[in-house]
């Protein structure tokens, strides 16, 4: 571990003074091994308090710190500097409304799970103890489950950009994960809400949710099984 | 009023302050019986860190062994070191199986044997396996469910709010008052019943497991508010902390079969524990790691010691442990598969904190007299289920079952209760911390927080002695005095990061005092709190749980006996 000098630009925006976002450089000097998450603290802690960004449990699972470093969307915490060499830009994730530099809005993300019906929907008498699942049965909506709702998908999908109705990458994967839930009777209902133009049918598989998705899910082939569903559903 | 002021003012039959598995899993019965319910928290719902736990949530289900409720029983209260109250214990035992039948039909995505039955692996301290797993994201997916539920019936949430007061008088709670983080600004809060789910305190410690948020809040609270803390002095330290940077690796690596390694290649710990091995509490194993290393035996005889995964080979690693292998990946460019991981003890669990009776009421006094509206749960809380050490799965368990019994005990009280009036002025002392902090000194919360944690780490860590904790309480007290002239660079309002963490230090520099002095007095070494100077255990004089206040400036203490039922959990010599 040695100490390194580099140059941090942020995307700066105080509320109670700026008119609109504007770039501020930093040099710092910080240790080799530091993620981007170090690098605010330490601008943030020994350099200027005024900086704004969210973080929390700073181990890749909380889904707090997702940023735009680069161009590229990452959990800050994660995110080693040498990745990225002496010279980092660091934003707000794009498609959300700035409220403070790195920290966005995110109640109309939030907002849009609601509308999936996000939850188990079961018609029948629970049974005693656990649903009968087997392991094939959740493989089917496992890797759906890592989800943390950090946003980063939303925020690299060109198709949510310019239409804040577009349910998006997030909330319909969380219908996926419901609807190819075996213990889950909810699909009709479910499956109704996501054809529509801001629907699944939105989708137009750029795969940039994949690529922005720190947990790798494959966001895309699930949106895609899950249009497959709605058209065998409406058969 | 002015309309600022009428809009800042709720009037909700519960609030709940804090959205992890407690605060969620009582709001969601609150608001199944049709009373208006709040969650108050500091983050979005699903960045709590109940998200962060990974290995499992315990429960005697048997459905890869034989088990049973007294099994889980005896194990808890052997892993406790015997503080743990017994008929805490038991009712805890006795609900776990409902906790996990529910969070089953709530959705919750549970690892499946072949037949499709929940799947259940080891865990430290368990004489079966128990814990109940997904993966090794069972917190996350936990988190996720209840806040779907909690969405399906309608619980408002108040997101980044930051709780400055409760509102109390003549041992009544009638709501609280917190900073709108995001707008900035106060909002009152008048209610029938108050649940403080604020979890843990580790992050006085430097090397941590905890997530920034986890700043021991509503343990701050209730010190300030005149009434007791239980047990500070009992905190556990991990033994599978990222090496620098305190990060959890779970349990559940050690519950697949992970080895914990010396300098010399040596499983160590059958020289500490040679029934359990690595798969003793994390008090015996933390402690044997400790000694590991201050006897020169670390890696290259440094302070870390390996966790080596590779004999279970890369199927297993990458199915059953993912989120370990990449957590060693990305903060270590560790490769479990291939390479042994570096671990060191981290501070990880609060068996202390806001005392309550088995109805989840906080209680004022070592006669158990409780406060009126205000309840607690979760690891914020003491009931004292996990006395001197918890054992792991069983804090999943326990903020969801005591969730569950705290919002069906709130759901009664407010039925049969009418809003209390709020004392005159609620505003005051939540205006002048933040007034006091805007107009501020010299003193940067970021350099006082620092020499906290790097203080607590060396001198309230695995082994603690005299000496060392004299100068701690020296130091604390040396901190709080500079607090008073800390000022923030940051005077707006909206997401004031900076004012936040400057309130968070507070808390911070409060309950620190109280763990010290909980932990001087304490002259005896039990479960998590083990004294050099002191070694053993000592029943006679201590199987007693310590209640601590700040009055006048000063921490007095009372205590309280542990309650001992039953013959066949008596204390006795605690060996794995």
């Amino acid at each position: 571990m040695a100490k390194i000098d580099i140059h941090v630009n942020i995307l700066r925006y105080q509320p109670d003074s700026d008119e609109k976002p504007h770039w501020q450089e930093f040099a710092i000097s910080v240790d080799d091994d530091s993620t981007i998450l170090d690098v605010l603290n330490e601008i943030h802690w020994r350099h200027d308090g005024t900086l704004a960004y969210r973080r929390s449990c700073r181990s890749s699972i909380c889904g707090s710190c997702a940023m735009k470093v680069n161009g590229r969307n990452v959990l800050a915490c994660e995110t080693p500097i040498h990745r990225f060499g002496r010279k980092l830009k660091i934003e707000p994730l794009s498609g959300f409304q700035i409220i403070k530099d790195l920290v966005v809005d995110l109640d109309p993300f939030f907002e849009k799970l609601r509308r999936i019906k996000p939850y188990l929907i079961v018609d029948n008498p629970l049974p005693d103890k656990e649903f009968v699942q087997t392991p094939e049965q959740l493989e089917q909506i496992g890797e759906s489950t890592l989800c943390i709702l950090c946003a980063a998908c939303s925020a690299a999908c060109p198709s949510s950009w310019p239409n804040s109705e577009y349910l998006g990458p997030a909330a319909l994967l969380k219908a996926y994960r419901f609807v190819f839930d075996s213990r889950d009777d909810g699909a009709d209902d479910r499956l109704e809400i996501v054809n529509d133009k801001n629907g699944v049918w939105r989708c137009h598989t750029i795969f940039n949710c994949m690529e922005a998705c720190p947990k790798k899910i494959k966001i895309t082939e699930y949106l895609s099984r899950l249009k497959l569903k709605v058209v065998e559903n409406s058969l | 009023m002015k309309i600022e002021e009428a809009r800042n003012h709720h009037q909700i039959d519960a609030v709940i302050v804090g959205a992890g598995l407690a605060g969620l899993r009582a709001a969601l019965e609150v608001a199944k019986s049709g009373l208006t319910t709040a969650v108050i928290t500091k983050v979005y719902p699903t960045r709590s860190h109940s998200g962060g736990a990974q290995g499992g949530i315990a429960a005697a289900l048997a459905n890869v062994s034989e088990d049973s409720l007294e099994a889980h029983m005896f194990d808890t209260i052997k892993g406790s070191d015997y503080l743990a109250d017994q008929d805490v214990v038991e009712r805890f035992v006795n609900e776990a199986l409902k906790t996990v039948y529910e969070f089953e039909h709530m959705g919750v995505p549970f690892s499946r044997t072949k037949d499709g039955r929940i799947n259940q692996r080891p865990f430290g301290g368990h004489s079966q396996p128990r814990a109940c797993f997904a993966q090794d994201i069972t917190g996350h997916v936990l988190l996720h469910t209840l806040y779907e539920q909690c969405l399906r019936h309608n619980v408002l949430f108040f997101n980044e709010f930051q709780v400055l007061s409760l509102q109390l008088k003549d041992d009544v709670c009638r709501g609280l008052v917190a900073w709108d983080i995001r707008a900035g600004g106060l909002h009152v809060f008048q209610a029938k019943a108050v649940l403080l789910a604020t979890g843990g305190y580790g992050r006085a410690w430097k090397v941590t497991s905890n997530a920034h948020a986890n700043t021991g809040d509503g343990v701050a609270l209730v010190l300030e508010a005149g009434l007791p803390l239980e047990d500070m002095e009992f905190v556990q330290f991990h033994p599978t902390g990222l090496y620098k940077h305190g990060i959890l690796l779970s349990e559940a690596a050690r519950g697949e079969g992970a080895y914990i390694v010396n300098d010399a290649g040596e499983r160590f710990m059958k020289t500490y524990a040679a029934a359990k091995m690595e798969l003793a509490p994390r008090d015996v194993v933390s402690r044997a790691e400790q000694t590991e290393i201050n006897e020169g035996r670390g890696i290259q005889g440094q302070d870390y010691v390996y966790l080596d995964l590779r004999h279970l080979g890369k199927e297993k690693i990458l199915t059953r442990l993912p989120q370990i292998h990449d957590l060693a990946l990305n903060y270590l460019k560790v490769d479990a598969i291939t390479d042994p991981v570096p671990i060191q003890p981290t501070a990880h669990y609060s068996m202390g904190g806001i005392p309550a009776n088995l109805n989840t009421e906080v209680i004022k006094n070592a006669a158990g007299q409780a406060v009126k509206g205000l309840y607690t749960a979760g690891e914020a809380s003491c009931l004292s289920l996990h006395g001197a050490n918890r054992l792991g799965t069983n804090s999943l368990q326990d903020a969801a079952t005591f969730g569950r019994i705290a919002g069906s005990h709130m759901t009664d009280y407010c039925r049969r209760s009418a809003f209390a009036d709020l004392p005159a002025k609620p505003l005051e002392s939540a205006q002048a911390k933040i007034d006091r902090l805007f107009a501020g000194g010299k003193e940067r919360h970021a350099a006082i927080r620092e020499e906290l944690q790097v203080n607590m780490t060396r001198n309230m860590g695995v082994f603690r002695n005299q000496d060392d904790m004299l100068k701690m309480l020296a130091v604390v007290k040396e901190l709080q005095d500079r607090y008073r002239q800390v000022g923030v660079d940051d005077k707006g309002r909206a997401f004031n990061l900076d004012l936040i963490e400057a309130l968070e230090l507070e808390n911070l520099l409060s309950f620190s005092e109280v763990i010290v002095e909980g932990a001087l007095a304490r002259k005896e070494s039990r479960g998590a709190h083990f004294r050099s100077d002191f070694p053993r255990r000592d029943d006679g004089n201590w199987l007693k749980h310590t209640l601590a206040w700040r009055r006048d400036g000063k921490i007095v203490m009372d205590y309280s006996k542990a309650v001992v039922i039953y013959p066949q959990y008596q204390p006795q010599e605690r060996k794995y």
